[in-house]
């Protein structure tokens, strides 16, 4: 692990966006846009209040777990992770390097997502606002982490394509969304529950709608935290320097 | 010719498979420290593969590979190899520059390298220029130029002089000698036979086998042929 080089790439990956303003605009307001759209669609119903929350974790979630996965799917492709493998470069700090950059893009994406849900679509906010965002900005960092892990694990660029359902689809379906976790059966509830996807879930419509406590949220919050940083961990750890 | 130093790499008894196919099968070889070391072969004889088992990328099924003295691949040799794959490797939507200065923060090379690297590789007028809108020899030079940072001891350059043309390929083959005299080990595939007589060595491959090792000179005497390309001729029909 060095600081340095971990530095160097996350100012590397944020130049390369840079140099590509259509998807720094598609990365900071897609999932604006898509929460507005289901703001639009329940408009003449209360089912926003209900479902707005999760739509703050499931939108930046996606869009970021995507872009991640196919930036790396790039450095795949045209060779330069080969070759970065080949130098002095740690398996820690590419990943971490990674994380950063894109933490740094989920901060803005999920500000302007929540600014967008309250003010625009008239989003309700019980609790805190910061804790709110905070809780946004952890998992759109979750869906970049998720994605470089399934890029890690991935041997071949098509393998990372097929990560996306794997890992992303379940939660979804698993988060509560389209059933409250507590009517599903009972196995399928527990796997709901340990989801990390679940958890961002609850926070946010526990923030939003003032149903728990402060101390409830943070811990929620944790919990994420957590699973962050062991996709790091599990991440750094699978990423193979030699191919086939 | 015999050399007392320490070869740049020894490979022993190397397996190694791509997908389904055995590519390199029970191959032996050395590779002289200081000298620029030609690999030669047809497509698919397996020169990638080889490259990428001395770099230490490519998985393989059995045998060793060691360079200067320590397992390919170990993380004390990352410094001290620099690998040109055969397709550019390099950011398309960063400047030459921003590349350099990014794999020259990874390598932990100086600041100046940059510049040196610039000059050698005749970059410098472009190096503001996004690396994508470069042509295709421009491309090919900035991936030797990240290699050529922080002076590694052996550069492994898989076709550096594709779609070159002559005046261009001829300063590289100077940069290549200039390097190689001060004490540098190159190993340099390609399909051009007339840039195989301005390596110092040869190695010809096919199917994953050595064919010849040996200095340009010594492979036409020995197959009594006055050109490389003949020399590689003659040498498969014997063997068939
Ligand atoms: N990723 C891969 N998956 C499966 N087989 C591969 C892969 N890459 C190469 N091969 C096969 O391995 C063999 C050796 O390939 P290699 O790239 O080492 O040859 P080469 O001598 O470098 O050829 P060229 O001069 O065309 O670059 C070829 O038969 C090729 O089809
Ligand atoms: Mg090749």
């Amino acid at each position: 692990m060095n600081v340095s080089r971990t530095l160097a790439t996350a100012g590397r990956v944020l130049t390369q966006i840079r140099h590509d303003p259509r998807t720094v605009v598609l990365l900071l307001i897609v999932p604006s846009l898509l929460i507005g759209l289901v703001a639009w669609i329940f408009s003449d119903t209360a089912v926003f209040e209900t479902v707005g929350p999760a739509m703050i974790a499931l939108f930046p979630f996606i869009v970021m777990f995507l872009v991640t996965s196919i930036t790396t799917l790039r450095e795949r492709r045209t060779g330069t992770l080969e070759r970065l493998l080949s130098m002095p470069l740690g398996r820690g700090d590419l990943i971490l390097g990674y994380t950063l950059a894109f933490g740094l893009l989920a901060v803005l994406q999920s500000s302007i997502a929540v600014l967008f849900a309250v003010t625009v679509c008239g989003l309700s906010i019980a609790g805190s606002i910061w804790l709110l965002v905070a809780v946004a900005v952890a998992d759109a960092v979750l869906g970049t982490t998720l994605g470089l892990l399934a890029s890690a694990f991935a041997r071949t660029e098509f393998q990372v394509v097929q990560f996306m359902p794997l890992l992303v689809f379940p939660q979804i379906l698993l988060g509560g969304i389209f059933l409250p976790r507590d009517q599903l059966p009972a196995v399928l509830q527990a796997i709901g529950d340990a989801l990390p996807l679940s958890h961002a879930i609850d926070a946010l419509t526990a923030v939003a709608t003032g149903s728990h406590d402060d101390a409830y949220v943070v811990g929620e919050l944790l919990v994420i935290l957590a699973w962050i940083a062991g996709a790091v961990v599990l991440a750094s750890l699978t990423l193979r320097r030699r191919t086939p | 010719m015999e050399h007392f130093v320490e070869p740049a790499v020894s490979v022993s008894d190397l397996h190694a498979r791509r997908g389904s196919r055995k590519v390199l099968d029970a191959l032996s070889l050395t590779i002289p420290a200081g000298l620029v070391v030609g690999l030669i072969g047809p497509s698919g004889s397996g020169k990638t593969t080889l490259m990428r088992a001395i770099v230490g990328v490519q998985v393989v099924q059995s045998g060793s590979v060691s360079v200067f003295g320590q397992p390919a691949g170990s993380a004390s040799l990352r410094r001290r190899v620099g690998y040109v794959t055969q397709e550019a490797s390099v950011y398309d939507d960063l400047t030459v520059r921003q590349n350099l200065d990014y794999f020259r923060a990874v390598l932990g090379a100086g600041r100046a390298d940059v510049g040196r690297v610039l000059e050698a590789t005749d970059l410098g007028p472009n190096a503001g220029q996004l690396t994508g809108s470069l042509s295709g020899g421009q491309r090919s030079r900035v991936s030797l130029a990240v290699a050529l940072l922080g002076s590694p001891e052996l550069l492994v350059l898989d076709e550096p002089t594709v779609g070159l043309d002559p005046v261009l390929r001829r300063d590289l083959w100077a940069l290549f000698h200039r390097l190689a005299a001060g004490g540098t080990s190159l190993l340099v595939s390609s399909h051009v036979m007339d840039e195989a007589a301005r390596c110092d060595r040869l190695l010809l491959m096919r199917g994953g086998e050595v064919l010849a090792d040996d200095t340009p000179d010594g492979l036409l005497a020995a197959t009594g042929t006055t050109d490389i390309e003949a020399a590689f001729l003659t040498l498969i029909e014997e063997r068939e």
